[in-house]
C-alpha cells in the first residue's frame, strides 16, 4: 500500500477519494487537545453546581435514604434523593418495546437492583467536596436475594420487578427445531459464554448543563446529539426546539454512549430546581459499574453435517443477560438471531433467544451489539464441527461458504446480504497468513515436543451496518459567498474522521480544496437533524448524504451560473480542476463558486439541505486469521500475529478505514484473550477499575497485518458499508479457535474466553486425562 | 498552601488545598485542559505530563509536592509554531482518533524518546505500556513514534 500522505492543500484533476489524507481534525488535537465535556469553560457554566451521585453498594436491596447530615455541611448546596422527585413523571424508557414495568426510576426509589444504582444526588460547590460529602449520605440497606447468574433469573425465582410477573423482557426466535439434526451423520453441540466485557472509552461520562429562560443547553459526551436532545425533551416535557444539545469532542464511545444515561437527564432536573448551571464529571471507577457493559449471553451451539464436511443444521439458543433495567442489551439478541449463520449456507435453522434482568450493571451496546456473539458461535461451532470430522477448519469452511454468485441472498433466518465474497476473502486471508506454512510449522512443533505450541485460527465473519431498517441521514452544503464550504452533517464522529472523510466527498464534488472545507456536527441547533454515530452507519448514510448533497448543490449552481451566463442550465459545465463554472465550449470565462454562491445570497451563500436514505442494511464481511504460541506447561497465550481482510466495499480514505481496523481488531483480540467483567455471587462487581479490568497495553498486542478487498454494496451510490465494528467481529472467534487450535491435539475441544493462562493449563490438564 | 511552579515556561505562584492533586492543579486552577483524567486509579496515562523533563502521572502526584519544579504539558511541546518531532509521528501515521489519550501519549513518548533515542518497536511497546488507547489498537501510536524516531537527527 503506498505511504503517500496527500497535504490538504495540494490542487488535483484526478478524485482525491481513496488516496491517504491526513486527518484535519489532527493539529488541535495534537497542540491544544480536544476540547471534551469536562475541559468546557463557556462562561455560563461559571458558578456551576458539582453534582455527586450517591451509587448503590448492594446489588439487591430495600433501601432507606437520610441525607440529612450530608445536607447540613458546608459546601453543600442540595441533596436530593427518590422522595425529593417524586412530583416527576418516571423518566421514559430507552426503548418502547421493553415493558415499561422494567424502567429504571430517575433515583432507586425504595429498592435498589444492580452496584453501582444512583440512589441520590448531590450538589456541592466544589468538586471536591462532593466525593467528600458523598459517604456522609446514609443509605440503610435491607438485603434481598442478589439475582446474578442469568440461569437463575430465567427461573423467575426471585423477582427483580414483581409488577412484571417475570424476569424475561424479550424473547425472539427463528426456524423450527422440528427434526432439525435428522439426517446429520454428525451432530457436535457445545455451550459457551460470550462474556460480558466493558467498553471503556478513555474518556468517562461527563455532562454540563445551564437553563436560560425556558430553554435548556446541555452538554454531555455522546454519540447521538439529536435522540439525545429528543430523550431529554421527553423526559422534561418540553418541546425538542426548548433543547439544545451540544457533543463536543467526544473521547470515545463504542456504543456505549447512544443516547444519554439516566445521570444525563438528572442534571437538567436539578439545574433548573435550583436554577443554576451544573456539571458531572464521574470517575473511572463510577464509569466500570454505571455506565453499563456489553456482551453477556449464555449459548448454545449444534451443529450438524455429513462426514465430509457439508453442514446442514445448526441451532443457537442464547441467554442474554441484560442487567438491572433492561435496556438495549436486552435487544442484543434479535441482531445476534439475524446474523446467527453468517457466511454459511445452511439448510436447516433455528434460534431462541431470552433476555432476562439481573441484579448487575445495565447491558448496553458495545462495538459490534449482538454481532460479534453470532460470529463467535457460528465460528466456534463451524471448528467444533471440524475437528470432529477430522477436516482443516479452513477447508470446511471453504465448503460452506455462500459463493460469490450466489448474491443478493435472504438467509435462513431472514437477513437480506447485500454483496460479498467469502470464498474470495478467506482465499486473501489465507494466503497472506501463509496457511500452509503455519500448519507445518505447527505439526514440526508438536513432533519436536517444542514448549512454545503453534495455535492457528480462522473466522469467517459477515455483519450487518446502518440496520436493521433502511436509515436516513440529513447533510447539508453550504458554500459561502467567499467560496468556502460549509458541510453540516447528522452523524456525530468521536474518532472516526468524518471531518476529513466527509469534505473529500463534498471536495470531490464541487471541485473545492479540502482546506475550505469545514464538517460541523454534534450541534442540534446548528444541524437540522440527524441520527448520530453508531452501528457503522455514518458513511453509507451521512457520506451518501453528503455526496448527494453535493450534487444537488452542483445541480443547484449549474442553474445559478447559467442565469450568471445568460445560457442554460444544462449547457453550464463546472471545472473541478480550477473551482469555477462556464459555458461549453468557453472555457476562459470562468465563475468561481464565490460567485455564485454570491449570487445565491449575498449573506447565506448557496444552501442546500438533502436527507439521503439507503435502500437497505449492508453486510460487511471478511475473514481473519490469528497465530498464537501457548506455553504447554503454563497455559499462557501469546498472540503472535492477525492477518485480517475486512471488505466494507470502496474505500474513502485509507487512513481512516485502517485506523478503524486496527482498534476493531485490537477491542476483539481483547474480549478473546484478556478482558472479563466479574461479579461474585452476590452480586459485588469484581473489576470497577482499570488496575483489576485486563484492559490490554502495547505490550500485549502484535502489529497487525491488513488485506485490502473492496465488494461495492449495491445499496447506496457511494458503494460502501460500515468499517467499525468489522474488526472486533472478526477477531474474537479466530483468537479463540487458535488458542483451542494449539492445544487440540492434547485432547481440548474449546477453552472459554478469556483464555488466560489458568483457563488453557486446566483444559490442557483436563485434556490429557 | 502557595506553590510556585512553573509551567510550559511560565512562572505561576497559586494557592492550593493541600490534597489538591496536579491534574487539577493544572485542569481547574490554570486551565490546561489537555491533560486529561481517564481513570482513578493510576493506570491508563491520560494524565502524563513532564515534571523536570521526567514524565510522570500527574493524578497521583499531589500539587503541593511540585514547588519550585517545572512541569511541561502538550500545550507547552511545540517550539513556537514547530512541532515537536512526536506531534509530527503522530500526524504523519494516524496515531490517534478520538484524541483522549493522546496527550498523555506523546508526552509518554517524548520521555521514551529522550531515555531510548532509537528504540525498537518492542521498545516502545514496553515503554508505553502505562499509557492505554482503545481507539488505534497501538499499530500505528507504535508507528508514530518509530517515525518520531527516525527523524530524530532532521529536527535536533
Amino acid at each position: 500500500m503506498a505511504e503517500l500522505a496527500v497535504d490538504a492543500t495540494c490542487s488535483r484533476t484526478v478524485s482525491i477519494l481513496g488516496t491517504r489524507v491526513m486527518r484535519v481534525e489532527d493539529p488541535k488535537f495534537l497542540t491544544t487537545g480536544g476540547v471534551y465535556v469536562d475541559d468546557l469553560r463557556d462562561p455560563r457554566l461559571e458558578g456551576a453546581g458539582h453534582v455527586t451521585y450517591v451509587r448503590s453498594v448492594m446489588a439487591h436491596a430495600r433501601v432507606t435514604v437520610d441525607p440529612s447530615a450530608a445536607a447540613a455541611l458546608d459546601g453543600v448546596v442540595a441533596v436530593f434523593t427518590a422522595a425529593d422527585l417524586a412530583d416527576l413523571p418516571p423518566p421514559p424508557p430507552p426503548l418502547g418495546f421493553i415493558p415499561p414495568a422494567l424502567a429504571r426510576p430517575w433515583l432507586a426509589n425504595g429498592v435498589v437492583r444492580y452496584v453501582g444504582e444512583p440512589i441520590a444526588a448531590i450538589v456541592t460547590e466544589s468538586r471536591y467536596a462532593g466525593e467528600d460529602v458523598a459517604e456522609l449520605v446514609s443509605v440503610d440497606y435491607e438485603p434481598l436475594t442478589a439475582v446474578v447468574d442469568p440461569r437463575a433469573s430465567a427461573r423467575d425465582e426471585t423477582l427483580l420487578f414483581p409488577d412484571h410477573g417475570s424476569n424475561t423482557a424479550l424473547a425472539f426466535e427463528a426456524g423450527s427445531l422440528d427434526g432439525l439434526f435428522d439426517d446429520c451423520e454428525v451432530v457436535v453441540t457445545q455451550q459457551m459464554t460470550n462474556q460480558r466485557v466493558a467498553p471503556v472509552p478513555l474518556e468517562v461520562r461527563g455532562t454540563a448543563c445551564v437553563w436560560e429562560g425556558d430553554r435548556l443547553t446541555l452538554w454531555a459526551s455522546t454519540q447521538s446529539p439529536h435522540g439525545a436532545r429528543d430523550q431529554i425533551a421527553t423526559a422534561l416535557a418540553l418541546p425538542p426546539e426548548q433543547v439544545h444539545f451540544i457533543a463536543p469532542d467526544v473521547g470515545g464511545g463504542f456504543g456505549a454512549k447512544f443516547g444519554v444515561s439516566i445521570e444525563d437527564l438528572l442534571l437538567a432536573v436539578l439545574s433548573r430546581r435550583l436554577d443554576r448551571p451544573m456539571r458531572w464529571a464521574e470517575t473511572r471507577t463510577e464509569n466500570m459499574l454505571g455506565m453499563g457493559h456489553g456482551r453477556a449471553q449464555l449459548q448454545t451451539v449444534t451443529i450438524g453435517g455429513t462426514r465430509d464436511g457439508r453442514i446442514t443444521a445448526y441451532s443457537l439458543d442464547v441467554l442474554q443477560d441484560s442487567g438491572a433495567y433492561p435496556h438495549f442489551g436486552a435487544v442484543l439478541p434479535f441482531m445476534t438471531q439475524l446474523m446467527a449463520t453468517g457466511t454459511y449456507d445452511i439448510a436447516r435453522v433455528a434460534v431462541r433467544t431470552k433476555s432476562v434482568a439481573t441484579n448487575t450493571a445495565p447491558v448496553v451496546a458495545y462495538r459490534g451489539a449482538g454481532r460479534p456473539e453470532a460470529t463467535a458461535a457460528i465460528e466456534r461451532a463451524v471448528d467444533l464441527y471440524a475437528a470432529e470430522i477430522g477436516m482443516d477448519p479452513a477447508e470446511v469452511r471453504r465448503r460452506n461458504l455462500f459463493e460469490k454468485d450466489a448474491f443478493p441472498l435472504t438467509t435462513q433466518v431472514g437477513a437480506a446480504y447485500d454483496s460479498g465474497d467469502y470464498v474470495g476473502a478467506l482465499d486473501a486471508v489465507l494466503a497472506a497468513a501463509k496457511y500452509d506454512e503455519l500448519r507445518a510449522e505447527q505439526r514440526r512443533r508438536r513432533e519436536s515436543g517444542d514448549v512454545k505450541l503453534l495455535g492457528i485460527g480462522v473466522s469467517n465473519y459477515v455483519e450487518i451496518t446502518a440496520g436493521p431498517e433502511a436509515g436516513t441521514e440529513f447533510a447539508r452544503i453550504n458554500v459561502k459567498p467567499d467560496g468556502s464550504v460549509i458541510v453540516y452533517t447528522g452523524t456525530s464522529p468521536h474518532g472516526q474522521g468524518h471531518a476529513t472523510s466527509f469534505a473529500m466527498l463534498a471536495a470531490d464534488e464541487l471541485g473545492v480544496p479540502l482546506d475550505r472545507i469545514t464538517v460541523v456536527h454534534g450541534d442540534t441547533d446548528l444541524v437540522a437533524r440527524g441520527g448520530g454515530t453508531g452501528g457503522s452507519r455514518s458513511l453509507q448514510l451521512g457520506g451518501a448524504a453528503v455526496h448527494q448533497g453535493a450534487i444537488e448543490t452542483v445541480d443547484k449552481a449549474r442553474e445559478l451560473a447559467g442565469d450568471l451566463f445568460e445560457a442554460a442550465a444544462g449547457d453550464i459545465v463546472l471545472d473541478k480542476a480550477r473551482g469555477g463554472f462556464h459555458v461549453a465550449g468557453s472555457p476562459d470565462d470562468v465563475r468561481s463558486w464565490a460567485e455564485v454562491a454570491t449570487s445565491a445570497d449575498a449573506d447565506a451563500g448557496l444552501i442546500v439541505d438533502t436527507d439521503f436514505t439507503a435502500q437497505g442494511a449492508t453486510f460487511p464481511f471478511g475473514a481473519h486469521v490469528a497465530v498464537v504460541e501457548v506455553d504447554a506447561e503454563t497455559g499462557k497465550v501469546e498472540l503472535v500475529s492477525m492477518t485480517t481482510v475486512d471488505d466494507a466495499g470502496p474505500v474513502i480514505n485509507p487512513v481512516v478505514v485502517e485506523g478503524q481496523r486496527h482498534g476493531g481488531i485490537a477491542q476483539g483480540v481483547a474480549q478473546a484473550l484478556f478482558e472479563e467483567v466479574l461479579y461474585d455471587e452476590d452480586g459485588n462487581p469484581q473489576s470497577t477499575n482499570l488496575a483489576d479490568y485486563a484492559f490490554p497495553t502495547a505490550a500485549e498486542l502484535p502489529d497487525f497485518t491488513l488485506v485490502d478487498m473492496a465488494t461495492p454494496s449495491p445499496l447506496n451510490p457511494l458503494g460502501v458499508k460500515g468499517i467499525g465494528e468489522a474488526g472486533t467481529i472478526g477477531a474474537t472467534p479466530a483468537v479463540q479457535n487458535a488458542v483451542v487450535d494449539a492445544v487440540a491435539h492434547l485432547g481440548v475441544r474449546h477453552i472459554e474466553m478469556p483464555t488466560t493462562a489458568e483457563r488453557v493449563w486446566r483444559a490442557i490438564q483436563e485434556g490429557a486425562k | 498552601m502557595n506553590l510556585s511552579v512553573t509551567v510550559n515556561g511560565t512562572a505561576h505562584t497559586v494557592d492550593v488545598e493541600d490534597r489538591m492533586l496536579l491534574v487539577h492543579l493544572l485542569r481547574d486552577r490554570l486551565d490546561l485542559t489537555a491533560t486529561n483524567i481517564g481513570c482513578d486509579t493510576t493506570s491508563c496515562g491520560a494524565c502524563t505530563v513532564l515534571l523536570d523533563g521526567e514524565s510522570v502521572k500527574s493524578c497521583t502526584v499531589l500539587a503541593a509536592s511540585v514547588d519550585g519544579q517545572s512541569v511541561t504539558t502538550l500545550e507547552g511541546l511545540a517550539d513556537g509554531e514547530k512541532w515537536h518531532r512526536v506531534q509530527e509521528g503522530f500526524r504523519a501515521k494516524h496515531g490517534l482518533q478520538c484524541g483522549f489519550c493522546t496527550p498523555g501519549m506523546v508526552m509518554a513518548a517524548v520521555s521514551l524518546l529522550d531515555e531510548n533515542p532509537s528504540p525498537t518497536a518492542d521498545e516502545v511497546r514496553q515503554g508505553l505500556e502505562g499509557n492505554l488507547c482503545r481507539c488505534t489498537g497501538y499499530h500505528n501510536i507504535v508507528a508514530a513514534v518509530l517515525e518520531a524516531a527516525a527523524h530524530e537527527s532532521v529536527t535536533q
